[in-house]
């Protein structure tokens, strides 16, 4: 059987026609993608308490299932059976919404993570991975934009002090934070030269060269070239998913429970869901982007391809490097304290952004030099002084600490 | 397959934007808002014009209506928003002007321009494929539409630059203008 083309590449709707065998391999990913994100979050939960108890020395879940395994899914089951009670002054319609809003972007998001490579199912080519949008990258940014609505809105309809308070912060940090890491994005944009997420990753693929070290896998990731926007978009991302240390939106000394103050049963369990599951495709993106995705050596001879190398060592090291970098993040959780508020904004507004802005400037310097053969010994730092210079000239004019207070008063 | 994602994202794009008009709260109106951009995103990605969609999410779903909410949140919404008309023929200048729209919108649909080509119809799975990709439009916003590019960011520096004027003339000697911190007292009921 000849393979046909690439399902759903370039072509989200299909406009060629579908046949049921389409229908079925899509609803097929989608559903897996689906079950592989809830028993992530499930696993993550586990995990994060895990490691959090032994750094803090103590034992952590370890009464349900061996060690603890199924500590979330008893969580989750004693939530469902929760009576859900809502505020009067709630307003019915948005406070039932919400927590579908919330969840719903950070599944989607997941779609142009590209897992593994390209398989072949019943006679039809495609990648492991939902969808391959044109849009590419830009579609992350669009869902990270939506993610806000669920926070949002679950803030204000609940009708009361604290959850508005929590949805007002993260509006304004979320918004704040989703500018950072835009414009880390066209940063590594400009060194990938695609928006497309697999085109990014082809980028990254292992040569299956050992001969010179320029050649070996990690030296083909994009995380060396684009080290600034990365320690940018990790910091932004961190914030965006209002994770650790930037989580003043459900700040507990200050808002009880931030924007889920009111809410309870499943619907509670949805909002928790949904920020771990928001946490893990922004893992899930940092692979894809910096770190390579699912490329890595296979096994055997490296060209022999087979069932083994297309299926499962893709997936193997795609998994590896989202368990690492989730480890990162708990780390995170358990060391870093929460920031203040005004922290929160000068980190975003004063250093991020222009951070961002000026690796843009200095990776489209760098790349118009290469492009014309200029000698790289005066483009790099020429390109870095100018930028250094500029941001110099920035920082001496941003009001300093006592100045700001003394003026809006 | 094109006319049954066509007609969903039609049906979606008509119910937001009647919800938009009748909801007759504020919030609703946004979030029915909302609904109707994301089916014109879809619309948008079957005509092929994916950079488009993809702009029309960010900027406009994931930006503008969040800053309309969050102006909602702060201000609180009036359920007794008056309902006096303050300028007369308001409504039946209203009645004709849409009446008229809807007449232009169905005779252009209908019309061919005298260079032959059709107005406003096309088929329904957009042009040929790389007329609306991010590379495209990239490649004619930076060489041939660059100096209206560069107007259109000058303006709008000069906009955010006006808004922080206007926002910080309070001073502490001008007496009764209005001080920076005074709404976060009062207003939040």
């Amino acid at each position: 059987m000849t393979p046909g083309p690439l399902l759903a590449v370039a072509d989200p709707l299909f406009s060629d026609g579908v046949d049921l065998t389409v229908v079925l391999i899509v609803v097929g990913k989608t559903v897996a993608v689906f079950a592989m994100l809830l028993v992530a979050v499930m696993f993550y939960v586990w995990f994060m308490r895990k490691v959090i108890a032994d750094m803090q020395n103590r034992i952590g879940p370890h009464r349900a299932g061996p060690f603890g395994v199924l500590q979330t899914l008893a969580d989750a089951i004693k939530l469902f059976f929760k009576e859900q009670s809502s505020p009067d002054t709630a307003d019915p319609w948005v406070y039932r919404l919400a927590p579908y809003l919330a969840i719903l972007p950070a599944f989607l998001a997941f779609a142009i993570v590209p897992i593994g490579g390209e398989v072949t199912i019943a006679g039809h080519r495609t990648f492991l991975q939902l969808a391959e949008l044109p849009m590419g990258i830009l579609f992350l940014i669009a869902m990270s934009g939506l993610g806000l609505y669920g926070v949002m809105l679950a803030g204000w309809s609940s009708g009361s002090k604290y959850p508005l308070l929590g949805a007002v912060r993260a509006s304004a940090q979320m918004l704040s934070y989703e500018a950072a890491l835009g414009l880390a994005i066209i940063g590594l944009l400009l060194q990938s030269g695609t928006l497309s997420t697999r085109g990014i990753v082809d980028l990254q693929a292992w040569t299956g060269n050992w001969g010179s070290l320029g050649d070996w896998p990690v030296a083909q990731w994009l995380i060396w070239p684009a080290l600034v926007p990365f320690l940018i978009f990790v910091v932004a991302a961190i914030a965006e998913t209002n994770h650790p240390p930037f989580d003043l939106v459900e700040a507990e000394q200050e808002l009880v429970g931030g924007f889920h103050t009111e809410y309870t049963g499943i619907r509670f369990a949805i909002f928790f869901l949904a920020e771990f599951m928001n946490l893990i495709t922004m893992s899930a993106i940092v692979v894809t982007l910096f770190l390579g995705g699912p490329a890595g050596p296979g096994i055997g001879a490296l060209d022999a391809g087979g069932w083994f190398n297309a299926w499962i060592m893709p997936v193997f090291w795609f998994l590896l490097k989202l368990l690492v970098l989730l480890y990162g993040t708990v780390w995170i959780r358990a060391t870093l304290p929460r920031l203040r508020y005004d922290q929160l904004m000068s980190l975003g507004w004063k250093f991020l952004i222009e951070g961002a802005l000026l690796w843009a400037m200095i990776a489209a310097v760098i790349r118009v030099g290469g492009d014309q053969g200029w000698s790289t010994w005066i483009v790099v730092p020429g390109a870095v002084a100018g930028a250094a210079l500029l941001y110099g000239l920035l920082w001496a004019s941003m009001p300093r600490r006592g100045e700001l207070v003394e003026e809006i008063r | 397959m094109e006319a049954f994602v066509f007609f969903a994202a039609a049906a979606i794009l008509l119910g937001g934007a009647l919800g938009v008009v009748l909801a007759r709260n504020t919030v609703h109106s946004a979030l029915f808002l909302v609904g109707a951009l994301i089916a014109v995103a879809v619309l948008f990605v079957q005509q092929q014009a994916h950079l488009l969609a993809a702009v029309q999410v960010i900027v406009y779903a994931g930006a503008v209506v969040v800053l309309f909410l969050f102006v909602i949140m702060l201000l609180g919404v009036d359920d007794y928003e008056s309902l006096e008309e303050t300028i007369p023929f308001q409504r039946p200048a209203g009645i004709v002007l849409g009446v008229a729209a809807v007449v232009a919108v169905i005779a252009l649909a209908g019309n061919t321009w005298a260079t032959g080509r059709p107005s406003v119809r096309g088929s329904l799975t957009g042009p040929a494929s790389g007329f609306g990709n991010v590379e495209a439009v990239g490649r004619e916003l930076f060489t041939t539409f660059l100096w209206p590019f560069e107007l259109t960011a000058v303006l709008l520096v000069l906009a955010v630059v006006g808004g922080v004027v206007l926002a910080r003339r309070s001073h502490p000697g001008s007496g009764d203008a209005p001080d920076a911190s005074a709404p976060r007292s009062e207003g939040a009921e």
